[in-house]
């Protein structure tokens, strides 16, 4: 048997510090991460003129700085990726989580996460070769890079973090509250709507925000097929039309543009409110899970 | 009575039938997606497919420098972020106290794995291309990777960590091992294929990403392989996007030859992982 050697204690302390100082750098590089978006990205406030990147005509060779199309182009986009993905994602989270029998699960489970390990381009391009066609075809449009394209390749990104998350919050529900709930009569079917949804309902929120966050920050398969047209969505027929994410215009731009120059700040500006709405969208997450334990915690003891 | 008990028996039947068609709605384009990419790719597969340089402005020749260039970034990443991460996950498992800071810590790691990958590029750009000026490098590129793959290594290093029993500590410390002992000897080998898992499924997705090295490292075409790390490179996932977007008259065999080597780098990867965590649960010992 090997013997335990006493270890000298500035080793140890030298070890413990140096754990503790990479304990702490994820904090270092959310600071350096906003530092360099807001270095490179508050300039542009004044150097590009307020009411241009307040208006709604984005056409940078022009000067024209209007951020409002990329923004609801985004939030559009996201929001059919939820009408998939909300439906899709959740009902094959409580299958797997409550009906499913085992066998299934374990086809069903590593099927998911295959989906979240596709890279985005493959999903992009398959999105090129096989949905536009048919989105085109389909609708009888001029062209197939639409909204819409975007809208499904999103929903099915966002559906893998839906799932995993969901399930979490699924299987965290005691087993104590369905079988009370099957012993006072109520079917299975009647124990998942009255019982387990409602009991892990900040769970399945928080899946439905991050999922959501996911798609928002998506950006090759959405550049590849919604044709980065630059447009304020106008109502419902805006789904079947080109429109341009916040994500694509940063990948499809950055790599032309001079470094400290208004276009150079105004896309790093663009990063700027990325960051925001995903901090936003993750603090909001992790507030209601961790409610959620200290009032299970409260609960318990 | 009959007619009250009926009813919800028969909304359980059309219930389940929704969920299970649901699920299947979700899984059915994703083995359709993986058959059609293997039938539609295989005939472009060659020896000179995959060993060849592009030549005829990349419409002919093979993919050799993008496999290089994508082996070079998870190489690269994984020096950076496997350590980092692994180190950073002992901390807030076995060392951390229960305090704000932790909270902290935590708060800034999921705000870390939830920062869109484009973003993860900008950073790039402005820490490591110009403010360090390592130009768009290999280096620059796989350090955004690494900060990105950050969290997810850490989540699941930590997860790992807290499934080893406690009583596995108790029993090291009271026979006099210290702490850091304790981990090196007790925690850390029985946590190892969870690690090796999380850690294989964090370098899987910096192997796809393009977004983050659009700006930092990733280069169009080059004649040549890159001949050190300050030097840009080729990377399967960028060239996929440049030769289905940005080449007008590509050959399609190519594309989906291209699609199907990402396909079977990623596949490979998830292979692995869920292998190790198998063998690994059928050995464990508590």
């Amino acid at each position: 048997m090997e013997e335990l050697h006493s270890v000298p204690a500035w080793k140890e302390t030298l070890v413990t510090r140096i754990i503790q100082i990479c304990g702490y750098s994820s904090i270092l590089f959310v600071i350096l991460i906003l530092y360099f978006l807001l270095s490179e990205g508050l300039p542009a406030l004044w150097k590009a003129d307020l009411n241009s990147l307040f208006s709604t005509r984005w056409y940078p060779t022009e000067s024209y700085f209007g951020i409002w199309p990329l923004i609801f182009g985004s939030l559009f986009v996201t929001l059919g990726a939820g009408l998939v993905s909300v439906p899709l994602g959740i009902g094959t989270a409580v299958y797997i989580s409550e009906v499913a029998p085992s066998w299934t699960k374990e086809i069903l489970k590593p099927l998911v996460e295959l989906l979240a390990g596709l890279p985005s381009v493959v999903l992009g391009f398959l999105g090129i070769q096989v949905l536009v066609p048919f989105m085109r075809r389909f609708f009888d449009l001029p062209t197939g890079l639409t909204a819409l394209s975007g809208a499904i390749l999103l929903g099915m990104i966002s559906i893998p973090t839906m799932v995993s998350v969901a399930e979490d919050a699924l299987n965290t529900v005691p087993k104590s509250y369905r079988e009370a709930s099957m012993a006072l009569g109520a079917t299975r079917w009647q124990t998942i709507w009255g019982v387990t949804l409602p009991a892990a309902k900040s769970g399945v929120i928080t899946a439905v925000l991050l999922g959501m966050g996911r798609a928002m920050g998506e950006t090759m398969a959405v550049m590849m097929v919604t044709g980065n047209a630059p447009v304020m969505p106008q109502g419902l027929q805006t789904i079947i039309l080109p429109i341009r994410t916040m994500t694509a215009t940063i990948a499809s731009e950055m790599g032309e543009v001079a470094a400290g120059s208004v276009h150079y700040s105004v896309l790093f500006l663009i990063g700027i409110i990325l960051f925001i709405i995903s901090l936003v969208v993750n603090v909001v997450a992790f507030t209601l899970t961790s409610r959620k334990t200290t009032r299970s915690e409260r609960l318990l003891s | 009575m009959r007619k009250r008990r009926l009813i919800p028996q028969q909304a359980q039947k059309i219930g389940f039938a929704g969920l299970s068609l649901l699920s299947l709605i979700t899984v059915i384009p994703i083995i359709a997606i993986v058959i059609y990419i293997f039938i539609q790719g295989t005939p472009a597969i060659s020896w000179e497919f995959l060993t060849g340089m592009p030549s005829n402005g990349m419409k002919s020749g093979g993919l050799w420098p993008a496999i290089i260039g994508t082996f070079y970034l998870t190489v690269g990443t994984a020096i950076f972020s496997v350590p980092l991460g692994i180190a950073a996950a002992i901390y807030i498992a076995e060392y951390a106290p229960n305090n704000q800071w932790t909270r902290l810590i935590r708060i800034a790691i999921i705000n870390l794995a939830g920062i869109p990958s484009v973003v993860y590029g900008l950073f790039g750009l402005g820490l490591f291309v110009v403010f360090l000026n390592f130009g768009t490098s290999i280096l620059a590129a796989s350090l955004t990777l690494s900060i990105m793959t950050l969290p997810v290594i850490i989540s699941t290093t930590e997860e790992a960590l807290r499934a080893v029993p406690t009583s596995f500590r108790v029993v090291s410390i009271s026979l006099g091992a210290t702490r850091w002992q304790t981990i090196k000897r007790v925690v850390l080998p029985q946590a190892l294929p969870g690690i090796l898992t999380g850690v294989i499924l964090g370098l899987e997705r910096a192997a796809g990403e393009t977004a983050p090295i659009l700006f930092t490292g990733a280069a169009f075409f080059l004649p040549q392989l890159p001949h050190s790390m300050f030097d840009a490179t080729m990377a399967l996932p960028y060239h996929l996007f440049v030769i289905s977007t940005q080449v007008p008259g590509m050959p399609i065999q190519i594309q989906y030859g291209t699609v199907l080597v990402l396909l079977l780098f990623v596949l490979g990867m998830n292979i692995a992982a869920t292998l190790i965590r198998s063998r690994a649960r059928a050995r464990r010992q508590w």
